[in-house]
């Protein structure tokens, strides 16, 4: 079944008009790349799926069901978002079990109880973060925060936007993992907005790469593990993103 | 090689706190000639401590101590303020992470860099403003005279990054440091600023202290690397070498980057109890 159908996507800000028919196609249990430099348009089009851009032409399909241009609770229970940024995706002034109690209220879920502690293990924090502000979080437990916050409802797909730019290296090997071992465990569909070409060849199993509101090219990460990008743009980008010699 | 630039032995950084003082930087040493240094390190290691006290930058109540920290033969610990600032820009400068936040955004461009120049140098207005041009073009802005004219807000970042670059290197310093000069750029981006950072450097024979979290980049675009851990060096290496590195911390955040040929299932995670107690 397909997951995220879109069939030319035209976002617009006011009068100026972010992205340029983009057409994806992400398989159920897929994992999904949008990669691409700032401007690009990459981000925005995980915002139209959220409903947080709501100008958009053209067609959302999530799960075969057409997407509405608003924030809607219904789609929230089967599609989540986590942020880039942890220090600023949380809500400074909520206690870890108020920011997960929060969806469970808006969904109407009960045995809060259960969840929070199974969500909590889930994301691989310990009960006792459970009444920490996020303050007194470090940067990857605040993501691992963010992520349970989102997989709490259950949802079947997750908008991944930079979920580890913010963080250093060894504790984005730590998010990156969890990210893998959670999509394995509950068959989890991800689109996923990064820069990172070596992220994208962890974590996904194609990519699409977009410059100026649309997409150039369209491959499979396997092509991109051995170099095969077609587009010129993409091999540009493939080039500053292998390591030097080390 | 001729004399050190920059001699540091023995450095320490230390800030109070309710349970007593905490040394951030815990007694460093390191020599920089004109050369490329890259200091790696994770959050909190204390890479950008160690830049920071180079400069004098240490805000109370954090203290700098050291056997030795000695620029070109000044004695840095023992300047008063009037003669740091004399220092800071003209001979050692410092080039910041994030470009929208350490530019001015009520003045323009051009005024920003002639400001940098005009605080060390008295020089006639043409001159002044021939060498905010010749800068503009040396970090390879396209349109100097237009872009001068701009607000940083009308700029890109990697434009604004540039900008800093030009800011920091018109009074023709002998140090640079640059503090994650590219980590709030893009990938594309990054590696015009750093290669323009290099031409410059390498033209004009300046020492480069490079402090980043990013090893692969480091060890591209430096001659020497130091590894920084919980405020010690626990890596001095040729960074040719950095591969061959010895302590576990190295070569766990060298296995723990994904790589763009990924075959591994799942990435290593650094096991912070074997060693971190030391």
């Amino acid at each position: 079944m397909t997951a995220i159908h879109i069939e030319n996507l035209d976002v617009s800000y006011g009068e100026t008009q972010i992205t340029h028919g983009v057409t994806i196609d992400v398989e159920e249990g897929g994992s999904f790349a949008l990669v691409g430099e700032s401007g690009s348009g990459k981000s925005t089009v995980l915002k139209a799926i959220a409903g947080l851009a709501p100008e958009w032409r053209g067609t959302i399909e999530i799960f075969g069901k057409p997407r509405s241009h608003g924030i809607d609770a219904d789609f929230a229970r089967t599609c989540q978002m986590v942020f880039q940024d942890p220090y600023g995706s949380l809500h400074p002034r909520k206690t870890v079990d108020a920011t997960l109690m929060e969806p469970l209220n808006i969904q109407g879920l009960s045995d809060h109880n259960e969840r929070i502690v199974a969500i909590l293990k889930d994301v691989g924090l310990d009960n006792r973060f459970r009444f920490r502000y996020p303050h007194q979080l470090s940067g990857g437990q605040r993501q691992r925060v963010a992520i349970a916050r989102a997989l709490i409802v259950e949802p079947k797909l997750l908008l991944l936007d930079e979920p580890t730019s913010a963080l250093d290296v060894s504790v984005q090997a730590e998010i990156l993992n969890l990210l893998k071992r959670l999509r394995r465990e509950r068959g989890l569909t991800y689109l996923m907005v990064t820069h990172n070409l070596p992220i994208v060849s962890f974590l996904c199993d194609r990519l699409a790469v977009m410059r100026g509101g649309r997409i150039v090219e369209t491959a499979d990460a396997e092509n991109l593990k051995q170099g095969h990008l077609q587009n010129e743009y993409s091999r540009e980008l493939l080039r500053l993103s292998a390591p030097p010699a080390v | 090689m001729s004399a050190p630039l920059l001699v540091v032995e023995n450095l320490k950084v230390t800030f109070p706190s309710p349970s007593g003082p905490v040394d951030v930087v815990k007694g460093i040493s390191f020599e920089l000639g004109r050369e490329r240094l890259g200091i790696v390190g994770e959050s909190g290691s204390g890479k950008s401590m160690t830049g920071r006290s180079i400069l004098g930058l240490v805000r109370t109540p954090g203290k700098v101590s050291a056997t030795r920290l000695e620029f070109d033969g000044i004695d840095l610990l023992k300047q008063g303020d009037r003669a740091m600032r004399k220092i800071r820009g003209a001979r050692i400068s410092m080039v910041m992470q994030d470009p929208k936040f350490s530019l001015n955004p009520v003045m323009t461009v051009g005024e920003q860099i002639a400001e940098a120049l005009v605080a060390h140098k008295r020089l006639p207005r043409r001159e002044i403003a021939a060498r905010v041009r010749a800068m503009l073009e040396a970090v390879r802005i396209n349109d100097p005279d237009r872009v001068a004219g701009l607000y940083p807000h009308e700029i890109s970042g990697g434009m604004g990054q540039r900008v800093m670059i030009a800011m920091m290197l018109i009074p023709e310093p002998d140090i640079l440091i640059a503090d994650e000069p590219t980590s709030a750029l893009d990938v594309s981006v990054q590696a015009q600023v750093l290669d323009i950072i290099d031409d410059l450097v390498r033209n004009k024979g300046m020492g480069l202290i490079l402090i980043s979290h990013d090893l692969n980049l480091v060890a591209h675009y430096c001659d020497r690397v130091l590894v920084m851990n919980s405020g010690r060096v626990v890596e001095d290496c040729a960074a040719s070498e950095l591969k061959n590195a010895q302590h576990p911390y190295t070569r766990g955040l060298l296995a723990a980057q994904p790589r763009l040929d990924e075959t591994r299932d799942e990435l290593p995670v650094i096991d912070r109890t074997t060693w971190s107690a030391a």
